[in-house]
């Protein structure tokens, strides 16, 4: 019979503890978990990326939700347990839930170390643990005003970083006079401070907080010595320390954290503890290396195993900024019989010092060129005697025995045995392995079978250099594609960068993404264009220089040069005044053909580019206005007529046709945007083959989406059915907006649907009704700026140059 | 003829070309495109893409390159080859902008181009 094992806690110890279990004894135990978050067990290392905005959550969850109920765990969200009862061996939450165990794991976590000062329970104050105070702090930022966070170390300078990325006013106030002390010697520290001031982040050190002042709320922070830094959110990072209460309460031996032994055994046999509420030979942890080693110990234990144990290693830490690359391992402060060897670079802002003793590195702090730190740290982890390299040592492992300075033979020198991954503890060789063994050729399946580069991500480089010499011409690094060759980063993260750096120009993100080329090419600059046009619709000046010709002149080229025109005919419905006005400008501008087109418009053909304005000019006495059929943009919305007219029409589905139409005309999208509404389900508009497609029932909309009828073909997806056409336009709108801005230009709705998947549009459009609110608002915002006719410009003048010569020279001029 | 061969030839302002765009120079029947790159200098070539006859002069402009709108071939400004595996030229002319910002184009080139043809 299965035993039972109870958690308490869901964070990334106790995950990684069970996925070890479950390798080891797959039916040994009936598991459930008590979380006090309502939520799974997610990646806290990238809480940073999800508050500086190049992460979401979805992106870091590690076990969804299917996870559990594969393996057949009971979870409950939000329940915190609020005794243990060790004679009945049971455990209670405050929801009146009581469970029994066999074993007992405490996974409790830290609490934020909160300072006893005046204020520091005012609304305004926050800590920096779960994504409950990243959404907190996303929320404050919007105001875009004056934060000051309490403490310079890793958590709080990736808080600041974080805030200042998302647009506020930083302040960070720190104890000690240099930054990240513990990991840090001062020189680091003073080039880490002037790297974060250059973004704008204020640093003051040697700052004592004396109180938090504000009627309310937060208003302002006082110093020790009487100065005043006005603020309207303070962020408490000055330290962590173990959430043990529960096991004291219990009875168990509780010192700074929960007493631990080797096997992670607390003071009772049954009870087990592990992660940042464990203390163990009077060492706590909040590093990820050492909480996932307990985590595999505990595994192990449980697995009766009684044999592992737990050892101490020095972690390397690094700081999850973007722009600033920062290593730091083991120790570095001076003494006697140390020696140090410092290299400087003041121009490029590299620093790296090696501290020796008796021939062997002890510590290494890297700052502005971390390359090497995993050489270093295997150096260490051996105890290298270096004296034979000690002159060159510090340039690297490219620089030793005349090597080639070739990366990739920095990589291919490591010994198997040297460690990739910190947060994991993987080494080359397991990695190598796997990718041989199990015939690995994606980054996705490297993580998913040895873990390296899945939790903090920073040695994914590394990773990919393992993968590309191991599988040489095989290995095609499919995830990241790049756009084009003047990068190598691909569309997604392109985008990323953008928001999470703020860049609203070209010139801008080329330099800052340091692009290979001086401006580009007809492969990047539409699709940069398009993401800042999307992005910063109030801000970004539409670059016309990176819009292909059509977008440019407002209609589209023909195999001869000429052009065609095509008018909005609003839902498809058209009128005789309207098709007079067409027949005069045929005839006006001798246009040799007119067709119907496919999405129920007029399209006009063979008109020569120095006459679009005139034809432009023509149509718009008539209300004519551009109908967009040159742009990645929406085209049209085709519509049958309805319970107008139709004996079997449902609703009103031209009248809704038109409404989506005069809604969205005007926006830029990915790739074109095809609609169609349909008046019953005979689906006379066709509208299961559009990008986005409404079928009326008696009921109300069935909404469509992902439909393809060109290149491929492919029935739509449902995305939901609603009572009322506002909700229908709701949905639309919010829909075409996500698709806005996670779609890879030129990539349509239906790929872009596969690529993302049908079940998580569904739930962040049809089931979160904020998420689907806050699209259609930034729809709406970006409509502001978008809703201006072309044709009617361009009619008054506007880029005469594009429609006329410069000159005409004759050909007797030069005869 | 021979005097005018000696010429440079007015053809417009530098002002009127945008940065990374290009305009069009009507000559008879045929045109020449002139474009002006983010570096700011100036190249002149035939406005016809070596492919299927594309207008050079609706491209998108970038580096010392301009691509064609019709299918994506790459031309070189500078020596009007077409780059990466297409084959093929369009003919380039000799242009400069005055110090006053006047537009100038190589009045010799035009002569080879109208005597080509006829």
């Amino acid at each position: 019979m299965k035993q039972k094992l109870v958690i308490i806690g869901n964070g990334m110890a106790p995950g990684r503890m069970l996925e070890h279990l479950f390798e080891l004894v797959p039916n040994a135990y009936e598991v459930t978990i008590f979380n006090a978050e309502p939520r799974v067990n997610y990646d806290r290392i990238m809480l940073s990326p999800v508050l500086s905005g190049e992460k979401t959550y979805e992106e870091i969850v590690i076990h969804g939700d299917g996870w559990y109920v594969e393996h057949g765990i009971v979870l409950y969200k939000g329940h915190k347990i609020v005794a243990i009862d060790r004679a009945a061996k049971t455990v209670t939450s405050d929801q009146g839930v009581t469970e029994s165990y066999d074993k007992l794991v405490i996974a409790t976590g830290s609490v934020p170390f909160i300072l006893p000062v005046p204020g520091a329970n005012l609304p305004g104050v926050l800590t920096y643990r779960d994504l409950d105070d990243v959404q907190a702090m996303l929320l404050a930022a919007q105001s875009r005003e004056k934060a000051v966070v309490i403490g310079g170390g890793l958590l709080g300078l990736e808080a600041a970083a974080g805030l200042n990325a998302r647009g506020m006013d930083v302040t960070v106030l720190h104890l000690m006079p240099s930054l990240m002390e513990r990991q840090l010697d001062a020189p680091a520290g003073f080039l880490l401070q002037r790297a974060l001031e250059a973004r704008g982040i204020k640093i003051v050190t040697k700052a004592n907080t004396k109180a938090i002042h504000g009627a309310n709320r937060v208003e302002r922070v006082e110093l020790a010595g009487g100065t005043m830094i006005d603020c309207s959110l303070v962020i408490m990072a000055a330290g962590i320390k173990p959430n043990a209460a529960l096991a004291r309460d219990a009875g168990l031996t509780v010192n700074r954290g929960i007493v631990v032994d080797a096997g992670m055994a607390t003071s009772d046999p049954d009870i087990l503890a592990l992660g940042e509420c464990a203390e163990i030979d009077g060492q706590i942890y909040g590093l990820v290396a050492p909480l996932y080693e307990m985590a595999r110990v505990a595994a192990a234990r449980l697995a009766g195993n009684g044999e592992a144990s737990f050892v101490h290693v020095d972690t390397p830490t690094k700081l999850k900024v973007t722009g600033i690359d920062l290593f730091s391992l083991g120790d570095f402060a001076d003494g006697p019989n140390r020696e140090e060897i410092v290299l400087r670079d003041a121009a490029a802002g590299v620093y790296k010092r090696l501290v020796i003793k008796d021939d062997r590195i002890i510590g290494t702090v890297l700052f502005g060129e971390t390359g090497d730190g995993a050489w270093f740290n295997d150096l260490k982890k051996k105890q290298a005697d270096i004296s034979a390299m000690r002159d060159t040592l510090i340039f690297g492992l490219a620089y030793q025995g005349g090597a080639s300075l070739d990366p990739m033979a920095a990589v291919a020198a490591l010994p198997d045995d040297a460690e990739i991954c910190g947060c994991n503890g993987v080494c080359k060789g397991r990695i190598t392995g796997k990718i041989l063994e199990k015939g690995l050729t994606t980054l996705d399946d490297v993580r998913a079978h040895t873990k390296a580069s899945s939790s903090c991500g920073t040695c994914t480089g590394l990773v990919e250099q393992l993968m590309a010499l191991t599988l040489g011409d095989k290995y095609k690094p499919g995830a990241i594609q790049p756009m084009c060759s003047c990068t190598d980063l691909g569309h997604d993260d392109v985008r990323r960068l953008i928001k999470a750096k703020q860049l609203k120009t070209i010139p801008a993100v080329m330099q800052e993404l340091q692009w290979k080329t001086s401006c580009g090419c007809a492969k990047c600059r539409p699709a940069l264009n398009y993401y800042l046009v999307c992005d910063w619709p109030d801000e970004y000046a539409d670059d016309y220089q990176s819009r292909f010709i059509n977008e440019r002149a407002h209609a589209n080229i023909q195999k001869d040069g000429t052009y065609s025109v095509v008018p909005r005919m609003w839902g498809g419905v058209t009128s005789a005044s309207e098709l007079r006005a067409i027949a005069d400008v045929v005839d006006k501008f001798a246009i040799p053909t007119v067709k119907v087109t496919g999405g129920q418009r007029i399209d006009m053909l063979g008109v020569r580019k120095e006459d679009l304005p005139g034809v432009w000019a023509e149509l718009g006495k008539a209300g004519f206005v551009s109908g967009y059929a040159y742009a990645k943009g929406l085209r049209t919305v085709k519509t049958c007529v309805g319970s107008e007219w139709c004996r079997f029409g449902t609703q009103d589905s031209t009248g809704l046709g038109i409404r989506i139409e005069k809604f969205m005309w005007g926006s830029w999208t990915p790739a074109k945007v095809k609609m169609a509404v349909s008046g019953c389900p005979r689906n006379c508009a066709e509208a299961t083959c559009k990008d986005v497609g409404v079928v009326c029932v008696d009921s109300g909309y069935e909404i469509h989406f992902a439909g393809a009828a060109g290149l491929d073909i492919k029935g739509t997806e449902v995305l939901g059915h609603v009572k009322t056409e506002d909700e229908a336009l709701e949905h639309i709108v919010a829909l075409v907006q996500m698709y806005r801005e996670q779609g890879r230009y030129l990539e349509r709705i239906y790929k872009w649907a596969r690529r993302v998947g049908v079940e998580e549009i569904r739930r962040q459009i049809v089931e979160d009704a904020d998420k689907r609110k806050a699209y259609f608002d930034r729809f709406v915002f970006s409509q502001k700026f978008a809703q201006t006719d072309p044709w009617t410009e361009r009619a008054a003048g506007k880029d005469r140059h594009e429609f006329a010569p410069m000159a005409t020279l004759s050909l007797e001029a030069a005869e | 003829m021979n005097a005018m061969v000696e010429n440079w030839i007015a053809i417009g302002g530098l002002a009127d070309i945008p940065p990374r765009g290009a305009r069009r120079i009507a000559w008879g029947a045929s045109s020449i495109t002139v474009i002006r790159t983010a570096g700011n200098r100036l190249f002149a070539i035939e406005d016809k893409c070596p492919h299927k006859g594309g207008p050079l002069s609706e491209g998108i402009v970038h580096g010392d390159c301009v691509t064609c709108p019709l299918h994506n071939w790459v031309i070189s400004l500078e020596t009007g080859q077409a780059q990466g595996a297409d084959e093929g030229s369009v003919r380039t002319f000799r242009v400069r902008a005055t110090e006053e910002g006047e537009v100038l184009i190589w009045a010799g080139d035009l002569v080879a181009i109208s005597g080509g043809r006829d």
